[in-house]
């Protein structure tokens, strides 16, 4: 496996250690991402704001996920609640606009948590199960599966690039060539895109992805389910 | 005389960028028959066997199994792939749902087997191909010939009448062609070879068509098509 392979294996937690959180039934993890939502946005307290936080660190050790990375993730939606919360502040106080950034961040950082603990395609037939449109599904799995594409392409140019590079190009020569090769990477990507629908066409494809079966809904779900649904409830209405 | 399982009469096809690509080739295939394609690069092997899984249309006639393509329904087309497995050239673009066993497991449920039969067909072919050991892998771990198996799998669980391999050998070493020919002898559909490397196709096939310009230009055994076109490598 090569770098942009393995990059990309690192991102998405595809190599992380089965956890008792992935064990969990995807249907489970995301209503208990729904019931973790709905009390977060309806709060207004920062005690509660830390303990919402504390639940969430929790769920990131029972996931045996690395936390400073997914903290940093979390933080890539600051930059768009931080206008919201700016244009918030500027007509009704700084009271009013900084629980905002508090609850995308925490928002934000609760849904990488499932993600990162919830193999794609067992949380799309999740998704399928809550009835979410079919073509919001598929869009999701076939984006999942170019990125695939789009690393294994970059591996090889990469590869191809470096085992003919110089070291006397100048860094205008370089940028130049990384720019033109960006757009041949989403050429040769687009065909090896194309070429993956075309099996899938020869193979019988409708346009719905088939799932195997789905995971059994079982007593650690419903415990798992029960904790995850009761400790925001509580902290929304206790602090 | 066997009725053929595949006619081909006078197809044509120009891309869309006015490349004519098929020009006027006629074609048939036995049940139970195997048949080498060659020719050079963009002499129009590929292009004809995507037409066989009606994966293109072009001008002329193609029937499969008694199914004619041109104006198909969708219904008949989902027939049609089921009875003639396309195995890609490149296992990797076959490949593409997260485990062997869920991939292998698409053609069958796409044809409307449920999850359980599909899944059962899905082990059933993997264990006859070599691959129970993998099930559970990504397909991207797999090595070149695991990959090549695993694609050949996808295809054999949707219990094709025909198989059409594109360039089956690429990428594979010396044993990993041997086991592809010994594994392909024991199979008992009708086979297409579209290959490059002629020791594979007289191994296995008893035909050969030769395809040049987008037309068929001689038919007869591996061997007298092979010293006609002078198609050996040295």
């Amino acid at each position: 496996m090569g770098t942009a392979e393995a990059r990309l294996k690192a991102a998405l937690f595809t190599n992380a250690n089965p956890s008792p959180l992935r064990r969990i039934d995807a249907r489970t993890k995301l209503a208990a991402l729904l019931i973790f939502l709905i009390p977060l946005s309806t709060t207004v307290s920062w005690r509660a704001y830390l303990l919402y936080a504390l639940c969430l660190f929790a769920a990131a050790i029972f996931a045996r996920l690395p936390l400073p990375k997914l903290l940093l993730r979390a933080a890539a939606v600051l930059p768009f609640s931080a206008a919201l919360t700016l244009f918030v502040w500027w007509s009704r106080g700084a009271a009013a606009a900084l629980p905002l950034l508090a609850k995308s961040y925490l928002s934000t950082l609760a849904v990488a948590i499932v993600m990162a603990a919830t193999p794609l395609p067992e949380m799309a037939r999740a998704l399928e199960w809550a009835k979410v449109p079919s073509i919001l599904v598929l869009v999701l799995q076939f984006l999942y599966r170019y990125l695939w594409v789009t690393a294994v392409q970059t591996q090889a140019m990469t590869l191809a690039a470096r085992s003919r590079a110089g070291k006397t190009s100048s860094p205008r020569a370089q940028f130049r060539a990384a720019a033109g090769s960006l757009g041949v990477l989403f050429a040769r990507s687009s065909e090896r895109a194309e070429g993956i629908y075309q099996a899938m066409l020869a193979r019988g494809f409708n346009g719905r992805f088939p799932a195997l079966a789905l995971q059994r809904f079982q007593l650690r779900d419903a415990a798992f389910l029960l904790l995850a649904g009761i400790t925001p409830l509580a902290i929304r209405f206790c602090t | 005389m066997p009725v053929p399982i595949i006619e081909v009469k006078a197809l044509r096809y120009r891309y869309p960028d006015g490349t004519l690509a098929l020009d006027g080739v006629d074609f048939h295939l036995d049940p139970g028959e195997t048949v080498a394609l060659l020719g050079a690069n963009g002499s129009g092997k590929t292009t004809f066997a995507f037409h066989l899984n009606g994966l293109l249309s072009g001008e002329g006639s193609v029937i499969v199994a008694g199914h004619a393509l041109t104006g198909i329904s969708a219904a008949n087309l989902s027939v049609v792939r089921s009875r003639v497995g396309l195995v890609f050239q490149d296992a990797d673009e076959q490949l593409f749902l997260p485990t062997v066993l869920e991939d292998v497991a698409f053609g069958p449920a796409n044809l409307g087997d449920s999850q359980e039969v599909a899944r059962e067909k899905a082990i059933a072919v993997l264990q006859q191909v070599g691959l129970s050991a993998v099930l559970d892998k990504a397909p991207y771990h797999l090595s070149a010939g695991e990959k090549r198996r695993a694609a050949l799998a996808g295809v054999l669980a949707m219990e094709p009448e025909v198989l059409v391999l594109d360039e089956p050998t690429t990428s594979l070493d010396p044993p990993g062609q041997r086991d592809l020919v010994k594994l392909l002898r024991e199979l008992p559909q009708a086979k297409i070879l579209v290959t490059h490397d002629v020791e594979f196709a007289a191994a296995l096939a008893t035909r050969a068509v030769f395809f040049e310009h987008g037309k068929v230009a001689g038919e007869g055994s591996v061997p007298d098509i092979v010293q006609r076109f002078c198609w050996n490598r040295f």
